[in-house]
């Protein structure tokens, strides 16, 4: 079966594709040679962040070698499960504990010697909180704009990209000699690891020093899955009214489906959530199989983070709220009583 | 290789002449102030300092004597968030004319947070000055952020339809930093219009000074020391530096106070110095063509169910459950 982001992709690219086969993609053998691109991949204990391997796919769309880029302590073992990943043909590894936390005063500069060094053309990164605080430093060092949380690729040099919420869909041409991309995941599923036999190399280490130092981290543990690439997801609202209402019927929904949990602002403005379960605009943009909204009224912000959805269903009081114009079926009524009748029937179906 | 291109970019020169019109509040005199003695004096000497690897001269000198705060405030003027952008017949952008603009809601976090740092007096904070690059209508919001609190404001005039890129944005602000003797420059995480999430990061790196992102907790600890909680995935993260530092503001961070009508009064004589790009050394020159804007497909309401069981049966029909 498809994962949720692959069926996304196929279903935002294919038309564009077609016209743009005629085009820069079908560039001479000759040009073609000349672009290389270097994926950045995470890790995080010595294991190999999945959702980091969206950057391969993207990469994988340009049609040039792909590299792929990794550091950290015992970087070993994950540069080797990082070979097996479809389509790469070499893995840069740099082994030093000083890039563990991803701190971008060490990290860009790390990034930056290794791509001139292999002089590529293309650099990507998933549109991750590591992408997205580390990639726009990489960019002004090289003096590059970098286009961001990129939804398509129409050639080497032109991309698709939402703005303004998703209300609506930019495609620019880049020119500068390196494009330094942030690729959003539910647009490019990730690179299969698999029988992929790629090379591992010893990166540069410029050795920079960071001026920050890393003091902490608290993550939130949880056994459901994980909110961005989950197959399903029930997303509470201001509708639950507080946090013990929230966990109380949110909770038991999202497990008789194993679904994620995810959030409206309002919800987690109010407290109901926690800030990492904020789906839109500004938090994550999921787009799964079933996106199931209880107790959001839709606002635009809100719809920029789900609206790319298999199924959108949503359960709300309020006949003209918004979330029922996106929504595939809806159900009008107090969701304290639907709610429960409906995690009641779940679980016995 | 664009590298060098981080040299365009003039070398600052001191002292930097202040604004004409003097600060409201009462500037508290400090060694900061006074102009550095190890003055650059080749260009050599600048070329290094401002080389992007090499951290630039700024923070090795205000180390030795940092004792107050000079907090640069970034600003945008966007489409109101609440209004539903169009995207134009030509298909050129959104339709902006006749359109209700308001102040990036990522900055006010950042202006309140400024404001929120000298009222916490545990720094003193000798200066906040809030800036923006648009058209004249930016200074709107300009004053709308003096009213929260700042106290002066610079505005950049461009002209219509020559908006700057995160990267002629994060150039700006680089030299805006330096003549304005900046040690904290607190951005919004992302403009909710272009949805770029880069311009602080880019200033950072440009600088050579650390970063915080995605802030939802700043505290002073002690000397040039700034702890701060920043968002990531599944949680957060805490991370120490020291001035001088770029901050980008998450939502959690605080909660922006509305300008009371006497302070909106107040905000109509604070300083407001008019720039040009050229001042700053920087051309609207994009690296970014924009092709075309066109609306996203649209998706289509599949109607309502009266009960439980109608949803069930409905997501089942869909190849949902």
């Amino acid at each position: 079966m498809l994962s949720a982001g692959a069926r996304a992709f196929s279903a935002l690219t294919r038309p564009r594709f077609t016209t743009a086969s005629t085009t820069t993609l079908r560039s001479p053998a000759a040009l073609r040679r000349l672009l290389s691109a270097l994926a950045v991949l995470e890790q995080r204990d010595g294991k190999l962040n999945q959702g980091s391997l969206s950057a391969v796919t993207a990469a994988a769309k340009l049609g040039g070698p792909i590299h792929a880029f990794i550091a950290g302590s015992n970087v070993k073992a994950v540069a080797e499960e990082a070979a097996k990943v479809e389509g790469v043909e070499k893995i840069i590894a740099v082994e030093n504990g000083a890039y563990d936390k991803g701190l971008p005063e060490n990290y860009a500069p790390l990034l930056v010697e290794n791509i001139k060094k292999g002089g590529y053309t293309h650099i990507l990164a998933s549109a991750t909180a590591f992408g997205k605080n580390l990639m726009p430093r990489v960019s002004a060092l090289l003096d590059s704009q970098q286009i961001s949380d990129i939804t398509a690729i129409e050639s080497e040099n032109t991309f698709v990209r939402p703005i303004y919420a998703g209300n609506a869909i930019a495609t620019v041409e880049s020119t500068d000699a390196i494009k330094i991309i942030t690729v959003r995941g539910t647009a490019f599923a990730p690179a299969a690891v698999g029988s992929g036999s790629a090379t591992v190399e010893d990166g540069v280490d410029p050795k920079a020093e960071s001026t920050t130092e890393w003091v902490s981290e608290d993550l939130a543990k949880s056994d459901r899955p994980d909110l961005s690439t989950a197959e399903k997801v029930v997303s509470g609202g201001r509708g639950l009214k507080s946090k013990e209402e929230f966990d109380k019927i949110m909770l038991p929904l999202a497990d008789s489906l194993g679904a994620a949990v995810g959030a409206s602002r309002a919800a987690v403005d109010s407290g109901y959530a926690d800030n990492s379960l904020q789906v839109g605009q500004t938090g994550k943009v999921v787009a799964p199989q079933l996106y199931l909204a209880v107790g959001i009224s839709g606002a635009i912000q809100h719809l920029a983070g789900m609206k790319d959805s298999k199924v959108i269903a949503a359960i709300n009081k309020d006949p003209e709220a918004p979330i029922f114009q996106v929504a595939d079926v809806g159900l009008v009524g107090d969701l304290f009583e639907k709610v429960p009748e409906l995690t009641k029937k779940l679980k016995s179906a | 290789m664009g590298v060098p291109s981080a040299l365009d970019v003039p070398i600052p020169t001191y002292p930097v002449p202040r604004s004409p019109t003097p600060s409201p509040r009462p500037v508290i005199e400090t060694e900061s102030l006074s102009p550095p003695t190890d003055v650059i004096t080749t260009r050599a000497q600048a070329i290094e300092s401002t080389h992007p690897f090499i951290p630039p001269f700024f923070p090795q000198i205000y180390h030795k004597t940092m004792s107050a705060l000079r907090i640069l405030v970034p600003v945008k003027r966007v489409i109101d968030y609440a209004v539903k952008p169009r995207v134009n017949k030509a298909q050129t952008g959104v339709e902006t004319a006749g359109v209700k603009h308001s102040m990036n809601p990522f900055d006010e976090l950042s202006v309140e947070e400024s404001v929120r740092i000298r009222e916490g007096k545990k720094t003193p904070v000798e200066d906040i000055c809030v800036i923006s690059a648009g058209p004249t209508k930016a200074q709107d919001i300009l004053r709308t952020a003096m009213a929260m609190g700042a106290d002066r404001a610079i505005h950049v005039e461009t002209k219509e339809g020559e908006d700057l890129e995160p990267l002629g944005v994060a150039k700006l602000l680089k030299a805006a930093a330096e003549q304005n003797k900046s040690n904290l420059v607190i951005l919004g995480k992302q403009s909710i219009d272009d949805d770029a999430g880069q311009t602080g990061q880019m200033l950072a790196g440009l600088l050579g000074w650390a970063q915080a992102t995605q802030a939802s907790k700043v505290e002073f600890t002690g000397g040039d020391s700034v702890q701060v909680t920043r968002e990531v995935d599944g949680g957060v993260e805490t991370l120490k530096a020291k001035l001088p530092m770029v901050i980008t503001t998450d939502l959690r961070l605080n909660e922006p106070r509305y300008a009371s009508l006497p302070n909106i009064m107040k905000a109509k004589k604070k300083p407001l110095e008019k720039k040009t790009l050229a001042d700053f050394g920087i051309t609207g020159e994009k690296r970014l063509k924009t092709i075309k804007v066109t609306e996203p497909p649209p998706r289509q309401g599949g109607g309502k169910v009266e009960d439980v069981d109608g949803l069930v049966s409905k997501l089942k029909e869909l190849g949902a459950l």
